[in-house]
């Protein structure tokens, strides 16, 4: 059985890669377009919420890939801290714009669901404020890896500050909920819970979560082998330079 | 590494820009306020917490990419990185400098200043402890901050996007301590979580920022 | 075909329609980046040959 490890190798990741990412992407788009046009066409509206219940489709996956792409790039950049595998420096890289994008999402579909339902577009309400506080992360994050030039130093000082940052997220998502207890009452996101979904609802959306996950791995491997060529190609130029 | 603290603090306060820059940041912002909000006492006095929370934080946030910009330029940030104390030490007195020089005199005055935003009597002395307790944690998150941008170049503006989400939690818990001291409620979970994210964050944030120091020096 | 959304139609729509912008805007600018570094790669390395 071969290790793991040998996928930190660039060019056995590229190999390997080049395979998959074709399988990927039609996945991908076989799952996005199932879950999203029956959730979409196919699904009755909620009595209570009306037709604004088929946003979930988009909310909630858009939603758990802004953590989940976080947590990756945690991982990602604990690998690198340790084992210093540039691959996984830059699988880290190639993750923030994604998951920033489904925090967006996240956040932009929630104001437009919360408009009818809760009767604002925004509420300071814990759940919304940590995920625009992880969108700050994001941007943060995305910002410190585009000031730096040299690139194994952006992938030591970004991987340090995903690490302390995933800590302080964490913190925050405490500070939020302590800070909204006494203004008002949670707001009734119950639809988050798995329990309260009914089966109509609940099978499109496993397929629209399915679809999201495939939507990020296909794009984090498209985007780390960009970062690859794009590395050597910084290498290459330097070799010229000197020549 | 008590003489590196008595170094930084001299130079501080003989450069004199931060030291005084942040008290006259504190008083500016202070001062706006009601010049934005209106002049009722009513909304001001609610208010109040939170704008000296986040005047403080603001003040704080100026000086901090001095903390190593001076000494990496000169290159004595090189001979404390080889010096024989660990590195995590001489960031940590870096903070305590910082905090000292830059951030104790507006805890000092932010009671006059809640005096101009029309505070409840009861919360003045949960601002002072509120804020005693908070600011070496925003001190030494800037300082991680600092740390990690001391290379670059223009590295101001990303130095507050980036510490400035570090800061939430310090300025909820500061602020909910103020705002209950004032109300008359019980203060005792909020600034436990204040002490307890600064202790924290004094216990592992040397490690992150020396380590980032190390890289930036390589 | 298009099912009846009632008074909620243009919260459903637009969160679908930011979204699926937002989403295509994110997959092309992917596809473009990865296509232009592949050429400038592709041609890097065709100088190097060159060159020897």
């Amino acid at each position: 059985m071969a290790s793991i490890w040998q996928y930190a190798n660039p060019q056995k990741f590229m190999q390997s890669t080049t395979a998959v990412l074709p399988y990927l992407a039609v996945l991908t788009v076989a799952a996005l377009a199932t879950g999203l046009i029956w959730g979409f066409f196919f699904t009755p509206d909620d009595y209570k919420q009306g037709s604004t219940v088929k946003i979930i489709y988009l909310h909630v996956p858009a939603a758990l890939m802004a953590i989940n792409a976080w947590f990756m790039m945690l991982v990602a950049s604990l690998i690198w801290f340790v084992r210093r595998h540039h691959v996984s420096a830059l699988a880290a890289k190639a993750a923030a714009p994604i998951g920033m994008t489904m925090t967006l999402i996240a956040l932009i579909t929630g104001a437009l669901w919360g408009q009818p339902m809760w009767g604002t577009y925004w509420a300071w309400d814990p759940r919304l404020t940590t995920f625009l506080i992880l969108f700050l992360f994001y941007l943060g994050y995305i910002a410190l890896w585009a000031a730096i030039e040299s690139p194994d130093i952006a992938a030591d000082l970004t991987s340090v500050l995903c690490m302390v940052g995933s800590v302080f997220a964490l913190l925050s998502r405490y500070a939020v909920n302590f800070w909204n207890q006494g203004l008002h009452q949670g707001a009734s996101l119950s639809l988050d819970k798995e329990e309260n979904v009914a089966d109509v609802f609940y099978l499109p959306l496993l397929v629209c979560i399915a679809g999201f996950v495939l939507l990020f791995i296909t794009l984090v491997l498209l985007r780390t082998r960009t970062e690859i060529r794009a590395r050597r190609l910084q290498a290459l130029i330097a070799r010229e330079r000197m020549a | 590494m008590i003489a590196l603290f008595t170094r930084d603090l001299a130079l501080a306060i003989r450069a004199g820009g931060g030291f005084g820059l942040g008290l006259a940041f504190f008083l500016i912002v202070t001062v706006l306020v009601p010049f934005g909000v209106g002049p009722e006492s009513g909304i001001l006095s609610t208010i109040a917490p939170g704008i000296l929370w986040i005047g403080a934080l603001l003040s704080c946030l100026l000086s901090l990419d001095r903390i190593f910009a001076l000494d990496f330029e000169d290159g004595s940030l090189d001979l404390l990185a080889t010096a024989p104390i660990p590195l995590e030490g001489v960031v940590l007195m870096k903070a305590a400098a910082h905090w000292v020089a830059t951030v104790l005199p507006l805890v000092l005055v932010s009671p006059v200043l809640g005096l101009l935003l029309n505070l409840e009597p009861a919360g003045y002395s949960w601002l002072v402890i509120s804020l005693a307790l908070g600011t070496p944690a925003l001190s030494m998150i800037g300082t991680f901050g600092a740390a990690l941008t001391v290379g670059l170049k223009r590295g101001g503006l990303l130095l507050s996007l980036l510490v400035l989400p570090l800061y939430v939690p310090t300025l909820i818990f500061g602020a909910e301590t103020v705002k209950r001291g004032a109300d008359g409620l019980a203060t005792g979970t909020p600034t436990l979580m204040l002490a307890g994210i600064t202790l924290g964050t004094l216990a592992l944030l040397p490690f992150a920022a020396a380590a980032a120091i190390r890289v930036n020096l390589r | 075909m298009m099912p009846d959304l009632g008074k909620y139609a243009g919260a459903v729509l637009s969160s679908y329609g930011l979204s699926l912008i937002a989403l295509a805007l994110l997959v092309g600018l992917s596809l473009l980046k990865s296509a232009s570094v592949r050429k400038q790669l592709d041609a890097a390395e065709k100088r190097r040959e060159k060159h020897g």
